[in-house]
């Protein structure tokens, strides 16, 4: 470990925050999926306006510029808060994780809300009315039935998403968190060895991919188990 | 919501736009110059063809583009060669650097594009190519390539858009785009809202006339496979003609 000069531990660190922040991200990301999926099949037309918006909004503004609208507006929102509270307050920052966590969760649920509400549809019509004739009506139905069918078809685009959310967490470190990205910037500005450290973290990061990539191989032939094949 | 503000930096934002509209053109056209070629590297059975293509697209898909852009702009000046090298007058500008990495990275993503579509085109009408006497360089230029073209155009316009969004990064490199601009001006103000919503806004204009226009060349290129027009009354009498 002698490359790394001692930053070895530090790049462990920081490799494993980014892939807590990306889990939190998906764990709230699958909810705004859902919810965004759910708006836009919804029968209401103010529910489906809202998921449409939702998600175009989303997929085309820059992943960067979501990051920093939330983390400064954040901050702008939550000072007004404190100085009407305390009117002496000073900034009252958001903390960068959490910005982070947040972002990047609203930006893995607009592109989930598409692949979700697909994967709905993609249901075939029979199985549905299948559960229906056996009671498995509303609420019940959803939940035992629609639910966990829709993970079938919707596996293999969220697999991409999830891929993508990874390496869209070394955004966060623009606004300062110490992750991967941030922690190997760090390294280079004391050791003066970017290319090394900048290299280590793209390896790095390739890993990740690779583990996911592979995970998600084993999760698509599970989840297809119940398939017939020809 | 300050619009004196928005209505204030606009003629600074479109400053920023026509950067970043300059930097995805000259990204996409060079980038799929470069991609052509790649692809078809990588659908050679020669594994010594093939694997040096492999391990570049497997490189740019799965690492941040923000880590690229810090590899090239950053990695690069380390090393003495770099800069005592004839290029290194443009390396060292911010917006070469990452308009360098862009096209790499663009180049992985089409190549991987082209390369599945390129599988994806029927077997028998590369055989009936060959059949009919074609040259395998023919058989790519006549067959294999327009046709993977038209197959890939809609994960290509996915790409567009996602390239678009991937020259906000060249801020991170003091690039004045339309990010960089924004960040700026938010720097001073202090009101991030009026100006991130401006230039998401602007954003989202530069992605709905880009969806359309990929609409728009995927219709133009699949009027082949629409039903023709044909009035009902005329078929009707081909009908009683017959």
């Amino acid at each position: 470990m002698d490359i790394l000069q001692g930053w070895g531990e530090a790049i462990a660190r920081g490799a494993a925050v980014t892939v807590a922040v990306a889990l939190m991200a998906l764990a709230l990301g699958l909810v705004w999926g859902v919810l965004g999926a759910l708006a836009r099949l919804s029968s209401s037309r103010i529910l489906r306006r809202l998921g449409t918006i939702y998600t175009t909004v989303i997929r085309g503004t820059p992943e960067l510029l979501i990051i920093l609208i939330v983390y400064f507006g954040g901050t702008v929102a939550l000072t007004a808060l404190a100085r009407k509270i305390v009117p002496d307050a000073g900034y009252v920052e958001v903390p960068s994780i959490a910005a982070g966590v947040f972002a990047l969760s609203l930006i893995f649920g607009g592109y989930a809300a598409e692949t979700i509400r697909g994967a709905f549809q993609a249901i075939p019509r029979g199985q549905i009315e299948a559960a229906e004739a056996f009671g498995l009506t509303g609420w019940v139905g959803f939940v035992h039935i629609r639910f966990p069918l829709m993970w079938r078809y919707a596996l293999p685009a969220l697999g991409n998403n999830w891929i993508s959310l990874v390496k869209d967490t070394s955004l966060i470190s623009v606004v300062g968190l110490e992750e991967l990205m941030r922690v190997s910037a760090m390294a280079t500005s004391v050791t003066r060895e970017p290319f090394i450290f900048y290299l280590v973290a793209a390896l790095v990061y390739l890993a990740l991919t690779f583990v996911n990539t592979t995970l998600l191989g084993w999760m698509e032939a599970r989840s297809q188990r119940g398939e017939r094949r020809g | 919501m300050n619009f004196t503000l928005m209505i204030d930096s606009m003629p600074a934002l479109l400053r920023g736009t026509v950067v970043t509209i300059q930097l995805l053109a000259v990204t996409l056209t060079l980038g799929m110059a470069l991609a052509v070629p790649l692809a078809i590297l990588r659908v050679q059975r020669a594994p010594l063809l093939s694997w040096p293509v492999r391990a570049y697209i497997y490189f740019f898909r799965g690492t941040p583009l923000l880590v690229q852009i810090f590899l090239f702009y950053y990695g690069l000046a380390q090393f003495d060669a770099v800069r005592e090298s004839l290029f290194w007058p443009y390396l060292r500008q911010p917006y070469v650097c990452a308009l360098l990495t862009f096209v790499l990275h663009t180049a992985a993503y089409t190549a991987n594009i082209l390369r599945g579509a390129m599988e994806a085109v029927p077997a028998g009408e590369v055989e009936a190519a060959r059949a009919c006497g074609m040259r395998p360089a023919q058989v790519y230029r006549l067959i294999l390539l327009p046709r993977a073209f038209r197959l890939g155009l809609p994960a290509y316009s996915n790409e567009v858009i996602g390239m678009l969004k991937g020259t906000s990064l060249a801020s991170t490199v003091t690039v004045m785009e339309l990010t960089g601009v924004a960040n700026t001006i938010v720097a001073q103000s202090f009101s991030p809202y009026e100006i991130f919503v401006a230039a998401a806004l602007i954003y989202l204009a530069i992605t709905f006339v880009l969806t359309r226009a990929l609409a728009l060349v995927e219709h133009h290129w699949s009027r082949h496979m629409r039903p023709v027009d044909v009035p009902a009354a005329k078929v009707g009498q081909e009908e009683a003609h017959a």
